[in-house]
């Protein structure tokens, strides 16, 4: 037992119980200046509200709002690792920092366009197949039959092992000479594929790896809003004589669209964002299956380019952002949950 | 047609308590669902395989789920030989903290959004969602950088804070939609009785929401449970790394030690995937309860 010992849980639970006595006193001293400030001063009828909220505002404001705003200002410096601590701030660098990204390549070769669009392609690939094969086997699991719990529990082992165990083991699995996919595919007599060395074929393993880990979750949420549709529309359109196919399409699909709709849309920000598969798989001097984020994070703590990738960080926020919102108000997928 | 004959069981498997589907369809239905349940299965068959390989014979082409001469050298090794459990040490108190003070920063921010119509609160709910867009890899950039300059790395302290509100602005969500279900009458109510507005969120709202408060827990705790990114940039000293670190530096790049990779990913999948079974009916009702107004 090299490691466990009575000194690492000691150091453990002492930098987390002064941590937590740091966080008590601060929420301490932050009620108080509230309840003084808004109700004392200004009499304002809404001081409970803001004394029950302002514990997460300041630790929204303190973990993500400085960060991003800190990464803003970051954006318009040259800094990395030779200009730690002497760069230099100025409107000229950030431009300069936004014609690299467009211009110069972002790793050793790739460059942004190929980038962008390889993560727009990894983001339909996968969000299409999740889709296909949650809404396929949900379908098939919306009956009533033996065995259907046995199926959904198997079903959804993807989703339930931890990502970052089924990623590494998938890469693993994808090794040329003792992975189970090249021994299958010889077996059945095909050629073995060089995953780990052919560009195409290794941002397919990932594609596989992050379709098998993403079906799951399509497949529960669609399964649940399946069983909300009241089987008796079913039974009516059969006496109307609507085939099967017309059933799925005017009544399944529409009452699916509120489930389908936020699934969608988290489905396709998850994959955008999704760092650990294309990362993991990757076989790095390749830089072929290196999405925006991956990139993003390579050139900042690879590269330590972190002016740079700060500016990047800005451009794929703004390409996500037109993203989702074309897709809301295409949808308007979100109107209800205001109220 | 239920339990009658039970003799032809076999015959029975596919055919009965189905409305409408004629026997041959039945049967297909079952093959594609075998199908896919060994596609869904098989990746995690074989790690357990790789993991009771003993340790001359890591690397082999034979697909034999239980290998000949199946050993537990792997779990030794991983066990007394790594920093296993101190990796899971760290991982286990770093994420109960987190979990906890993710859920009282949620619980009592979401009661303000959900009972007041307070100046900003649109635009504040806008906000959290649009939180849940930023790439981890994003907000890692100036958080490394900030790390640096305050010393906190190699230190639990900055992992921690950043881990317990990364997942408070979901939490919120989920635990304002809950809220909202639960009906006014009851807190005026209790209003009549004499209780304070803080006292009917303790006794009445709280207990209600035992169920969303502790799926928010769960998520709370499996978003740090399992995070990467942060840790890699946090924590630079094997001792004091948190197991996806753990595990990542035996299958990384530079040297690959299949036997403890697997051993020590069975090790943290096996509790983990009986829990996430146990309550996946609840978490994705957790899912949906944040979107759907009762």
């Amino acid at each position: 037992m090299e490691a466990l010992n009575f000194e690492v849980i000691k150091d453990t639970l002492g930098q987390l119980g002064g941590m937590l006595l740091y966080i008590l006193l601060g929420i301490i001293l932050l009620e108080i200046f509230i309840y003084v400030i808004l109700g004392k001063i200004f009499k304002s009828k809404y001081t409970l509200p803001y004394m029950l909220m302002i514990a997460a505002i300041f630790g929204i404001s303190l973990l993500i709002i400085y960060p991003i705003s800190y990464e803003i200002r970051l954006a318009f410096t040259n800094m990395s690792l030779r200009h730690f601590r002497t760069y230099t701030l100025s409107w000229a660098q950030g431009l300069k920092n936004l014609k690299l990204i467009f211009t110069e390549p972002i790793l050793k070769n790739v460059k942004f366009f190929s980038l962008l669009s390889r993560t727009l392609l990894w983001t339909g690939v996968n969000v299409v197949f999740h889709l296909a094969g949650g809404l396929g086997l949900a379908l098939l699991l919306n009956r009533p039959m033996r065995g259907r719990g046995i199926y959904r529990a198997l079903l959804v082992f993807p989703w339930a092992i931890p990502q970052i165990i089924a990623v590494l083991a998938w890469k693993g699995e994808f090794h040329f000479e003792y992975g189970f996919v090249n021994i299958m595919l010889r077996n059945l007599g095909m050629q073995p594929i060089q995953w780990m060395i052919s560009p195409f074929w290794n941002f397919v393993a990932a594609c596989i790896t992050n379709i098998w880990l993403g079906i799951p979750f399509m497949m529960i949420i669609i399964l649940g809003g399946l069983q909300s549709i009241p089987l008796e529309f079913y039974d009516a359109a059969e006496i109307d004589g609507a085939s099967r196919w017309n059933q799925f399409r005017t009544i399944t699909l529409p009452l699916l669209k509120p489930v389908l709709t936020p699934a969608i849309v988290l489905g396709i920000i998850w994959t955008f964002n999704n760092f650990n598969v294309p990362y993991m798989i990757n076989a790095n001097e390749l830089e072929s299956t290196d999405i925006l984020v991956t990139g993003l994070f390579r050139a900042a703590f690879e590269y330590h380019r972190y002016g740079f990738s700060a500016a990047f960080a800005m451009v794929i926020f703004i390409v996500l952002f037109v993203i989702a919102s074309v897709y809301i108000r295409m949808t308007h997928g979100l109107k209800e949950a205001y109220e | 047609m239920k339990k009658n004959n039970k003799k032809n069981s076999v015959l029975q498997f596919f055919t009965s308590r189905s409305r409408t589907d004629s026997p041959f369809k039945r049967l297909v239905i079952h093959l594609v669902l075998i199908i896919c349940c060994f596609i869904a299965v098989y990746p995690v068959l074989r790690v357990v395989s790789v993991s009771l390989r003993p340790g001359d014979r890591l690397l082999s082409t034979s697909l034999a789920i239980i290998p000949k001469d199946a050993s537990f050298f792997s779990y030794y090794r991983i066990i007394f030989e790594k920093p296993f459990l101190a990796w899971l040490w760290n991982s286990l108190a770093i994420t109960i903290t987190t979990a906890f003070i993710g859920l009282i920063l949620a619980s009592t921010s979401a009661y303000a959004f959900s009972r007041w119509k307070f100046p900003g609160r649109i635009p504040g709910l806008f906000f959290l969602l649009t939180t849940q867009m930023i790439p981890a890899a994003m907000l890692v950039v100036p958080i490394y950088i900030l790390a640096v300059r305050f010393q906190l790395i190699n230190s639990y302290r900055g992992l921690a804070l950043a881990y317990s509100v990364s997942s408070v602005p979901f939490s919120i969500w989920i635990l304002k939609g809950y809220y909202d279900t639960i009906p006014r009458e009851l807190e005026e109510a209790a209003k009549i009785d004499g209780a304070s507005q803080m006292g009917t969120f303790y006794r009445i709202i709280l207990p209600l929401s035992t169920p969303a408060l502790a799926i928010v827990f769960l998520f709370n705790f499996i978003m740090a449970w399992n995070d990467w990114i942060m840790a890699r940039i946090m924590l630079q000293r094997e001792n004091m790394f948190t197991w996806p670190l753990g595990i990542w530096t035996l299958a990384g790049q530079f040297r690959v030690e299949w036997g403890a990779f697997t051993a020590a990913s069975i090790l943290v999948a096996v509790p983990v995937m009986i829990l996430f079974l146990y309550s996946s009916k609840w978490l994705i009702s957790g899912l949906t309860l944040g979107s759907v107004k009762g």
